[in-house]
């Protein structure tokens, strides 16, 4: 058992209670601790990716207390790469913060390391209670963080985000009470085997837990009826902020696959196939209410968080075709759409701040410096979105159209994702030429922070890049796929969960 | 006993949805407040209801389930923090948006 596994946890909220409780802590050293913390938090990801790419279930148990009783965390293939993802995209983010909007409030190093304890908790964890403590904890944060700097709009968006994840906590605690009280457990190894043995009477109640669950997720990850939080949420957050939330909604996502591959997973008749059901054609109408957000959005913070609603749609309905081959491909848009959201958040900032008036509003014509830089920024960024050669965008698309090619299903994700990026096409189209293809003369020079652009840049390049070592990734997102339709292994791994297995071996 | 806790479920949750669609931050608190009763009384109920058993396995042939306790705990606290939370976000957002609706405006003014 290796203590690293506890690191991602442990990081994160030995740094934030240090940013917290050290009295008169100056801004610089404020910075300098969380940028170690993060930077830290890189290393220790890439080591467990290395650890996970045995293919191995790594566990920890908290307080050497066995599975099913202790609670414990689990590593593998999928949350490794998670950590990752988050532990990138958050060393930008806090990067980019450091240039100023840290400036705004107070505790914004702190929030944001708790912001990542919850964030990675709930990566990590083996256990549905504990995976609620750690949502709470990553939700708690992001209230605050959203909040962060204070304004109208942000409060106006932060009590609808707030009230409505609280009901989604109530829920989840609802959920959580109907699987114990049928289960008498909360490991999710445990629970699989349980559901997988349940008797017909008590198959209901099962299903009834996960629709709740599946409520639950959804509201984290913004499927559709439950999504009008995020439009208003994510304008009105700072950029860094905003940028890191791209993270958030894929928790979500991540959080379906953990429980309905695993918990509702395994058996001969497994509920994952009755729940998968409902979450299809919700997924093909998020999908295509993403694209109508973005051609109807009035600024590029709006039209980017519909491009985050557009990923879920793609990623929900990919998902739900279960083969290890669409799994797979979506698991390479997920990493695409998470940089590329928060590359776009960064540059409406960026952009916003070089206009002079109108911050990031598509309909207000005003003059722009460094427009010939912006302008090239913009449209790299867009045909990456966009899904267009030759970035992370087409080949992830490409790859996820092929996966479901021969797939029943496949004609309608087909027609609805193509018709859907035809619909961003033409919103980025329009949004940049409204921008940068006759702007009047700028009245003031304003100064570009180089430290922002070169953030800005470089995780835009990770796009390029993806693209370019796109065959090795795309073989570790297959591995993936395969340990994840394989919750067998999931519960091997777990000793006195083995024990209970029938004949020590699941089929 | 196990027929009153539902029906008492029942209204509180019913009670609590009611206010939470109701258009004021304080009634919308009030029940976020009765739906997360609700919630734990029935998390605090999934260990089954008994009187009169001790926590300890092996003593007696009918012991109790100790482990929603310490859920249910675990959630007040969770939702106590919560709360507190919101109630200083509406009075935030109240005096800020001088409005106490939770949209912070009338419905038909202008968003952007």
């Amino acid at each position: 058992m290796s203590h690293l596994l506890l690191m991602p946890v442990l990081l994160p909220l030995l740094a934030g209670a240090l940013l917290l409780l050290w009295p008169g802590l100056g801004l610089a050293l404020q910075r300098v601790i969380g940028v170690i913390a993060s930077l830290s938090l890189v290393v220790v990801g890439l080591q467990l990716l290395a650890l996970a790419a045995s293919g191995d279930y790594h566990l920890y148990a908290l307080g050497n207390w066995a599975p099913p009783f202790g609670i414990v965390l689990v590593l593998d293939r999928l949350s490794a790469l998670m950590l990752v993802l988050t532990a990138v995209l958050a060393a930008f983010c806090l990067l980019y913060a450091c240039q100023g909007t840290d400036r705004l409030g107070m505790n914004f190093h702190a929030l944001f390391q708790f912001q990542l304890l919850g964030v990675n908790g709930a990566l990590l964890t083996g256990d549905l209670f504990n995976l609620f403590v750690f949502f709470e904890i990553l939700l708690l944060a992001s209230y605050a963080l959203l909040l962060h700097g204070g304004s109208r709009a942000r409060s106006r968006a932060g009590l609808h985000y707030v009230i409505i994840n609280l009901v989604g906590s109530a829920v989840f605690v609802l959920a959580l009470a109907t699987l114990y009280g049928v289960a008498g457990t909360l490991n999710m190894a445990d629970l699989a085997l349980k559901v997988a043995a349940a008797p017909v009477s008590d198959r209901p109640l099962y299903l009834a837990a996960g629709v709740l669950l599946l409520v639950v997720f959804g509201i984290k990850a913004a499927i559709l009826p439950l999504l009008f939080w995020l439009p208003r949420a994510y304008t009105a957050a700072s950029a860094p902020v905003a940028a890191l939330f791209a993270i958030m909604t894929k928790v979500g996502i991540y959080a379906i696959l953990r429980v309905f591959w695993l918990v509702f997973g395994t058996g001969d008749d497994p509920l994952q196939v009755e729940l998968l059901a409902w979450v299809w054609p919700l997924a093909l109408a998020t999908l295509l209410l993403g694209g109508l957000g973005a051609l109807g959005s009035l600024s590029l913070r709006t039209l980017t968080a519909y491009l985050v609603i557009l990923s879920v749609g793609i990623l929900l309905a990919t998902l739900t075709l279960a083969s290890p081959q669409a799994l797979a491909a979506a698991l390479f848009y997920l990493v695409h759409s998470t940089l590329m959201t928060a590359v776009f958040f960064l540059m409406a900032d960026l952009i916003g701040r070089q206009r002079d008036q109108g911050y990031d509003r598509f309909h207000v014509q005003a003059g722009m410096n460094n427009r010939w830089l912006m302008a090239g920024l913009f449209f790299v960024a867009a045909i990456s979105m966009a899904g267009l050669p030759p970035f992370s965008g087409f080949i992830s698309k490409v790859w996820i159209l092929h996966s479901v090619y021969s797939l029943e299903q496949g004609f309608w994700l087909w027609a609805v994702i193509l018709f859907a990026g035809l619909l961003v096409l033409v919103a980025l189209s329009r949004g940049g030429s409204a921008w940068f293809w006759s702007s009047p003369a700028c009245e003031k020079q304003r100064p570009l922070n180089p430290v922002e652009l070169l953030l800005v840049v470089v995780l835009l390049s990770a796009s390029g890049l993806l693209s370019l070592n796109a065959e090795p990734v795309m073989g570790w997102m297959l591995l993936t796929a395969e340990q994840l339709m394989e919750p067998g292994a999931y519960l091997q791994a777990h000793p006195k969960v083995a024990e209970l297995l029938p004949g020590g071996v699941w089929k | 006993m196990e027929l009153i806790l539902a029906v008492v479920l029942g209204i509180l949750t019913a009670s609590g949805v009611y206010l939470l669609l109701r258009g004021r931050t304080f009634s919308v608190i009030l029940g976020l407040t009765l739906l997360s009763h609700a919630v734990n009384v029935f998390l605090f109920a999934m260990g089954r209801l008994k009187t009169g058993s001790p926590a300890l396995i092996g003593v007696v042939d009918d012991y109790a389930d100790p482990l929603p306790q310490a859920l249910v705990l675990t959630a007040i606290v969770i939702g106590f923090a919560m709360t507190a939370f919101t109630v200083v976000l509406a009075l935030k957002a109240a005096v800020e948006l001088r409005s106490d609706h939770v949209d912070g405006e009338a419905p038909n003014e202008d968003r952007l």
